[in-house]
């Protein structure tokens, strides 16, 4: 047995890199959100091809004979970031420009239509049963070692695969704040979403800044796929559509729109279901309730979360 | 023949289409081309080349074939889709087409597609550019959004007109089906089950088509209503019977609906569709849990059947019941037992409770709500200050069409005898959203079309089950971008202002 600081620090990691994994999808659904205002509710399976992506990548590495861990995670990341980027660019091509200017819910019923196709292509094609990674990254970082009651050492270590997770998505974060606040992409995002219109009449090309905002939403929830790929070693088509709705709420929690809003969210609600599932009793079973309830009640309360400003409906 | 055709920009023509075969193939070339398979003690790699190179070609083939048709080559298209299609079926059907073994297996040397999915979904595109090509009108490439809502809404108001003498003939089609089918197991098995979506589809279009609602957990009202009357006939000390649970069933998903509605239902459209979406899971994941009450995932079996005025459908009823056969024999006429007997009853009742939410849906636009509704769903704000209260004209909508789903949901207990965690996923919310929107908002021949597409047909042809789903899938997406208002749809309000009134207000 260990103590309870040990454990509540073993909960707290383990909650900060599930929340990374969320507030990765959650910048997608709050990106998408603020440039075109709807919920891209495919956005989840986009994750889960991604976390496929990560997996084929790493059979094929090994088939290869590159099954060396630094260079099969780096090909996993890349290959998985690139063909994402393709599936988010398509799924904005094909179900959503077409309705632009359309009324509010028809983007949001083709995107489960898009969201039931994707889940069930995936399915038909890998199918239905989870498919297993062996760990990838043994070992752990030890940090100090306490007395058990039963006599015996008990050293408190982080995992070297949590240390990582937090690593790449630091990283990522930087290189994605430097692109929105700092270079010219970004600046036109900003200015689409603030008005299309006259960012049209400015220069911008919105079909374009639009699409690369699906892009880049795509490529974090493939990192976020891979991270959940390595973080839980087994992924199935329907990963999906819980992480999808988590991070969501993820997203409102922080306040839609927001991009640090999104991650502040990602981290709360990965620490709002890890310690839920550690300290409540038959947590693990309710998680999932725990989680849905906080996105009811921010909505309720806080519709415009943490971060978000408050959005003004316009006659 | 070629009039209207244009001469070719070939290299421009081949460019567009190398860059859309591009595009789909780094879409397919990971998820299509590998797949992982469980062998013992491992996940094995297989490749599927052939696919991906198919699904390329096709891509390459289908963008030229667009540009075609936008510069006026019919005949072309048509002919290069017929020889394609032809030779996908081939390779999709051979042992139909060819009869033997042999022929067969020279047929599928030709066409090495391994995943039957990849090979449906080019035929379907071949198949869908040739029907383009030969009905030939001319696409309007950037048609305005606003403008093909307003051709929909026209038709909707034209399929509402026919609806007048339609309903009534699908009325009482419905009624005499059971005649027809009175000996076939099936048939009426799957009657039940359309009726019930049907009976769905009414109950959500209340509250999506007419109120504007999106509801993404209708499923929980069903799965409130089916524990419901599930709880209170297999518990020892209580045993209701159904048509005394029944009401119950729908009071206490009214009031589910109620609780939930009154603080969610300030929320905009789509924030409302993910909380509904919540709730729905919140519902289930509490049901599959809860085992001291619900019996958790194992689901409450022996679930007893509706009677007939105590008349049992059971061939030798339990002591103090008369089986009905012996009934109907011993009074009027000599009948045989069948179990067939008891799933007419069955489709009867789901019919009757299907009319009864047909009829509410129907008197309701008279009404001052069913107005109110309406009024709501096209603008929120010109209501608020026209002295509407939204929340509460919401919240009706919301409960009524929550109590609908109670009653279809203790239905489909007492009919099922059995229910479990697994029958109430996001997935029945999505497919009866899918009946309402196919159909049309507010359109009630529309859900009743669409709910014979999406659950009768899929029944009928077992074999395409596979891809039921996927289908569901696309056809809302393509619906949505063809139709954004559904394909019935009917926002036309139902009661105008007189002219001459109108005329005063001025």
């Amino acid at each position: 047995m260990q103590d309870s600081f040990s454990y509540f620090f073993n909960q707290l990691i383990s909650g900060i890199s599930l929340g990374f994994v969320y507030g990765l999808i959650a910048i997608g659904y709050t990106m998408v959100y603020g440039i075109v205002g709807m919920i891209n509710f495919a956005h989840g399976e986009i994750f889960m091809i991604g976390a496929f992506v990560a997996l084929i990548a790493y059979f094929i590495m090994e088939a290869l004979g590159l099954g060396w861990v630094p260079v099969a995670i780096l090909a996993m990341l890349l290959l998985s970031m690139v063909i994402n980027g393709f599936y988010g660019w398509t799924l904005e091509r094909v179900a959503y420009r077409p309705l632009r200017g359309s009324s509010r819910l028809a983007p949001l019923i083709t995107a489960i239509g898009m969201s039931i196709f994707l889940q069930n292509y995936v399915q038909l094609l890998q199918g239905a049963r989870p498919r297993p990674l062996q760990p990838m990254i043994p070992g752990g970082l030890e940090l100090w070692t306490v007395k058990t009651p039963a006599d015996t050492d008990y050293t408190v270590q982080v995992s070297y695969m949590e240390l990582m997770i937090i690593v790449i998505t630091i990283m990522l974060m930087v290189a994605f704040t430097y692109v929105i606040t700092r270079t010219s992409l970004g600046r036109a995002q900003r200015a689409c979403e603030q008005d299309q219109k006259m960012a049209s009449l400015l220069g911008i090309n919105v079909n374009r800044t639009i699409a690369t905002t699906f892009v880049i939403a795509a490529v974090l929830a493939a990192v976020a796929g891979l991270i959940y790929t390595l973080r839980y070693g087994s992924i199935d088509f329907f990963i999906g559509f819980l992480a999808g709705v988590k991070a969501f709420t993820a997203a409102v929690l922080g306040g839609i729109g927001s991009l640090p809003g999104a991650m502040l969210g990602g981290v709360l609600i990965g620490l709002i279901e890890t310690f839920f599932a550690g300290y409540a009793e038959r947590g693990s079973e309710y998680k999932d309730v725990a989680v849905f309830t906080v996105l009811v009640v921010v909505l309720i309360f806080r519709p415009t979360g943490l971060l978000g400003k408050p959005d003004i409906e316009k006659v | 023949m070629n009039a209207t055709a244009r001469p070719l920009d070939v290299p421009a023509m081949v460019k567009e289409a190398a860059l859309t075969a591009f595009v789909v193939l780094m879409l397919t070339v990971i998820l299509v081309g590998f797949e992982l398979r469980d062998v013992p003690g491992a996940m094995a790699l297989y490749t599927r080349i052939p696919d991906v190179v198919a699904c390329v070609a096709l891509a390459f083939a289908a963008r030229i074939a667009l540009v075609l048709l936008r510069e006026g080559y019919r005949g072309a298209v048509i002919v290069g889709a017929a020889i394609v299609g032809l030779l996908l079926l081939i390779g999709l059907l051979p042992e139909t087409l060819f009869g033997t073994e042999a022929a067969a297996r020279t047929a599928r040397r030709f066409m090495p597609f391994e995943a039957p999915v990849v090979q449906w979904c080019l035929f379907s595109v071949t198949v869908f550019l040739g029907l383009r090509a030969a009905i030939g009108r001319r696409r309007v490439r950037v048609a305005e959004i606003k403008e093909r809502e307003a051709a929909a809404d026209r038709m909707g108001a034209r399929v509402q007109s026919i609806a007048r003498y339609a309903g009534p003939i699908l009325g009482f089609a419905a009624v005499a089906m059971p005649v027809a089918f009175r000996n076939d197991q099936q048939v009426m098995s799957v009657a039940i089950l359309v009726m019930t979506y049907i009976m769905l589809g009414w109950g959500l279009n209340i509250v999506v088509g007419l109120a504007g609602l999106l509801d993404l957990g209708y499923v929980a009202f069903y799965a409130v209503g089916a524990y419901t009357f599930a709880l209170l006939a297999t518990t020892p000390d209580i045993q209701l019977s159904f048509w005394l649970s029944l009401p119950l069933a729908g009071l206490l998903a009214a009031l589910v609906g109620v609780l939930l509605g009154f603080p969610v239902l300030r929320l905009r459209g789509d924030y409302l569709a993910i909380v509904t979406l919540g709730f729905g899971e919140i519902i289930r994941v509490v049901i599959q849990n809860w085992y001291g009450f619900t019996n958790g995932a194992n689901g409450i079996s022996g679930i007893p059947r509706p009677t007939l005025f105590g008349l049992s459908w059971d061939e030798e009823a339990a002591e103090g019941q008369i089986p009905f056969h012996k009934w109907v024999s011993d009074n009027l006429f000599p009948i045989d037992y069948t179990p067939t007997h008891e799933k007419i009853y069955l489709y009867y009742i789901i019919l009757a409770l299907a009319l009864i939410v047909n009829w509410f849906a129907l008197r309701a636009r008279q009404m001052p709500i069913g107005r109110a509704w309406e009024a709501l769903r096209e603008d929120e704000i010109a209501c608020r200050s026209l002295g509407i209260n939204p929340t509460n004209t919401k919240l009706t909508a919301f409960g009524v069409g929550a109590m609908f789903g109670g009653f279809a949901g203790a239905f489909f207990s007492t009919s099922q005898g059995f229910v479990s965690p697994e029958s109430f996923v996001f997935i029945e919310s999505a497919i009866i959203l899918a009946i309402v929107v196919l159909g049309g908002f507010g359109s009630q021949l529309g859900v009743v079309l669409a709910a014979l597409l999406l659950i009768g047909l899929p029944e009928a042809f077992r074999e395409v089950k596979d891809f039921r789903m996927l289908a569901f899938g696309l056809a809302m997406v393509g619906i949505m971008l063809w139709r954004p208002a559904g394909l019935l749809a009917h926002r036309e309000p139902t009661v105008r202002l007189k002219p001459a009134a109108a005329g005063k207000a001025k």
